[in-house]
């Protein structure tokens, strides 16, 4: 290393590579508690990098670690700062002799980066972060998510309107897309069960019949692939919804997420794409470039026009034959309820299935008896309520017989 | 890095406008062996590295596209089943053995891009380009041959690397890759260029544009970026409109807002982006140009 001096005896090398490498080894541990992805082979890489000329400039050191251990470009965006916390921060050149990987976790700087890296908590690491965040010591983070997952059985009681803590919010978010999850895998095993042929596939029936001299006895059929079920969310974001609005919010994002295919869409007087913006990795960024799209939420809903617009200009390319169309929505049309009908049959002339989930029917005496969703009642396959993360598990059945 | 250095001297050499990190990365992928996997937006130039790479090295570039189904079949190897059938029928009455050893030799065997890849010469560049849009079977598969890389063929047996090629994997984000997959891998992520490199971009790949010129067109492609697009323009785009200006015979921007604004069409390529930059909008970006 650049640090030693001119000829050291072989003992001191060994001794200061020892502690290159606990040092090496503690940054590691910072890059993994920030929910990067580094396992040995990288350690051992970056090792040698350093050996072989990389750390004599921070900027070439930061550079070449920074490709080896990114995997994503939120890993790709947070590295430097990261980097430069670690190693820079502490003033390199009394790049210490004596800290060993334990103390470092114990000292101020190492401190201060847990401490940013636990308010980043982003989608990846939140799995992990957010029930043991309390006051458990790292070695206990088996009892910690246990904790975590009852608690959250807890929080599939409430309804959503309940749900002002970040923390459970950010629960919430969590099992939606366990949700979003569990409902994938269950669609693509089907997929798979269902396959027939159908069509000769010529070339592999030449290859099978090798044997026989080329004569075609045995026949292999075609399959054709599956598609994929898509999702189309179309969320009410008007203020009659206000309530729900976010945390459907955070559950698109999950869907987003972790469906292969699927759109969002977000309406009140007029409608928005969100996809684009929700697929943001970091949720809240996601809502940062959200609000920016729905300027004027919050206000009426005109349901029939947002339908329109839906069919008129986006339908064409996100709904397929395997469209499960799904509008979060409380029905309170303050346009004009025979459009909206209009434009519900159209749509559901369409795609496969339309579920249409209301907050407001797990309400105590509540009848759908507004104008709007009455017109668009005889349209809908499933119409269900939706205020807890419990009913919308409880629609899992339903999409995966789709 | 001595190694490092040359590498940006050559991308430079050939015509690729890198920017400062990329030099590290192709650096590192000598030193390490791992596959460089990229990522980025649409049509900001992730195949073009690929390209400059194989002019690095001098070697050939192999290319394996992805698409949903692709299979060991397209991928790897495949046997060519009617020269089979012929040399069967040919072969009529020999013994099964020697026809069986013949059919199942070399001269039958068609190379798909992966085994092509590990059986050259020279170590080629394989970019296996939009790895995304392949099933995750697909991906299992290539994990495997990328980090064993040898190939077994049960009637012929196992084929081992004679060179290790230059991975370079590229992907657009339409399915999420596996952590595996990007373990394995050393990661770049291609942004769009800033107005310097896209203009000394432009520079180089259209001829006629001068320097005024390029850097005008850089500046405005990057304030129409900034607008709220569905499709944001990417390099290609902004090269195809260079074309077009200077087709267009057009000096300065500002000589001529009319030919400006009726060849954005080049950079716009949705019915509502086309909508959302109205006159007024294209005019008040050329403002801001210098």
């Amino acid at each position: 290393m650049s640090c030693c001096g001119a000829s050291p005896d072989f003992p001191e090398i060994d001794e200061v590579s020892r502690l290159v490498s606990t040092k090496l080894a503690a940054f590691l541990r910072t890059l993994r508690d920030n929910g990067f992805a580094v396992g040995l082979a990288e350690g051992q890489d970056a090792a040698s990098l350093m050996a072989s000329g990389y750390a004599a400039k921070p900027s070439l050191l930061r550079s070449a670690l920074k490709h080896l251990f990114s995997a994503r470009k939120s890993d790709w965006e947070k590295f430097d700062g990261l980097f430069d916390a670690f190693w820079l921060g502490k003033r390199v050149r009394s790049r210490s002799l004596t800290i060993g990987a334990a103390k470092a976790a114990n000292s101020p700087s190492m401190k201060s980066l847990q401490d940013t890296s636990a308010e980043r908590g982003n989608s990846q690491s939140a799995i992990d972060q957010v029930p043991s965040a309390g006051d458990a010591p790292e070695g206990q983070t088996g009892e910690g998510r246990m904790e975590g997952a009852s608690r959250a059985d807890n929080l599939a009681e409430v309804d959503f309107r309940k749900l002002a803590d970040p923390e459970q919010v950010a629960q919430a978010h969590d099992a939606a897309a366990r949700l979003a999850k569990a409902m994938r895998t269950r669609l693509t095993r089907r997929d798979l069960a269902r396959r027939r042929g159908y069509r000769l596939d010529l070339r592999r029936t030449i290859h099978r019949n090798i044997s026989h001299g080329g004569v075609p006895i045995a026949l292999v059929k075609r399959q054709r692939k599956d598609k994929p079920l898509r999702l189309v969310v179309l969320l009410d974001a008007s203020g009659s919804m206000s309530l729900y609005t976010s945390v459907f919010l955070r559950f698109i994002h999950g869907v987003l997420d972790e469906f292969r295919q699927a759109e969002a869409f977000l309406f009140h007087t007029r409608l928005a794409y969100i996809s684009d913006a929700m697929k943001e990795k970091d949720a809240a960024r996601a809502l940062d470039r959200l609000s920016l799209l729905a300027q004027g939420a919050g206000g009426g809903t005109k349901i029939g026009e947002s339908l329109k617009t839906f069919n008129r200009w986006h339908a064409a390319r996100v709904i397929h034959s395997r469209t499960c169309v799904m509008i979060v929505s409380d029905g309170y049309e303050t346009g004009d309820a025979a459009l909206l009908g209009r434009e519900m049959a159209a749509l559901a002339r369409r795609c496969r299935r339309i579920v249409w989930l209301n907050p407001m029917m797990a309400w105590d005496g509540y009848a759908p008896v507004a104008a709007g969703i009455k017109a668009a009642l005889p349209h809908v396959d499933l119409y269900a309520p939706a205020n807890t993360l419990q009913s919308l598990t409880a629609l899992e059945p339903y999409l995966a017989k789709l | 890095m001595k190694d490092r250095e040359q590498i940006a001297r050559a991308l430079a050499a050939s015509g690729y406008i890198a920017d400062g990190e990329l030099a590290t990365a192709i650096a590192l992928m000598q030193r390490l062996r791992r596959p460089l996997l990229l990522e980025g937006e649409a049509g900001v130039g992730k195949t073009e590295v690929a390209k400059a790479l194989a002019s690095v090295h001098k070697t050939e570039l192999i290319r394996l596209q992805c698409y949903e189904g692709l299979d060991q079949s397209s991928a790897l190897y495949e046997w060519n089943y009617q020269r089979q059938l012929l040399a069967i029928q040919a072969h009529h009455g020999s013994e099964a053995d020697a026809i069986e050893d013949q059919i199942f030799s070399e001269k039958y065997l068609l190379e798909r891009p992966l085994l092509a890849a590990i059986r050259r010469a020279t170590s080629p560049v394989l970019l296996i380009d939009e790895i995304d849009r392949a099933d995750d079977e697909f991906e299992a598969f290539l994990l495997e041959l990328l980090s064993d890389f040898q190939v077994s063929i049960p009637e012929l047996g196992t084929i081992v690397a004679t060179t290790i090629p230059h991975v370079v994997l590229t992907s657009n984000g339409t399915r999420e890759l596996s952590d595996a997959l990007r373990r394995r891998c050393l990661y770049h992520y291609v942004d769009y260029p800033d107005v310097d490199r896209e203009a000394r971009i432009i520079m180089v790949r259209t001829s006629g544009a001068s320097a005024s010129l390029s850097l005008q067109i850089a500046q405005m492609v990057e304030s129409i970026r900034k607008e709220e697009l569905r499709k944001v323009p990417g390099v290609a785009e902004t090269l195809d409109w260079a074309a077009a200006l200077v087709g267009l015979d057009v000096r300065d921007l500002h000589d001529d807002p009319d030919a400006v604004h009726e060849t954005l069409m080049c950079l716009l390529k949705t019915r509502e982006d086309k909508a959302r930059l109205t006159r007024e909008v294209s005019e008040r970006l050329l403002g801001k140009v210098a």
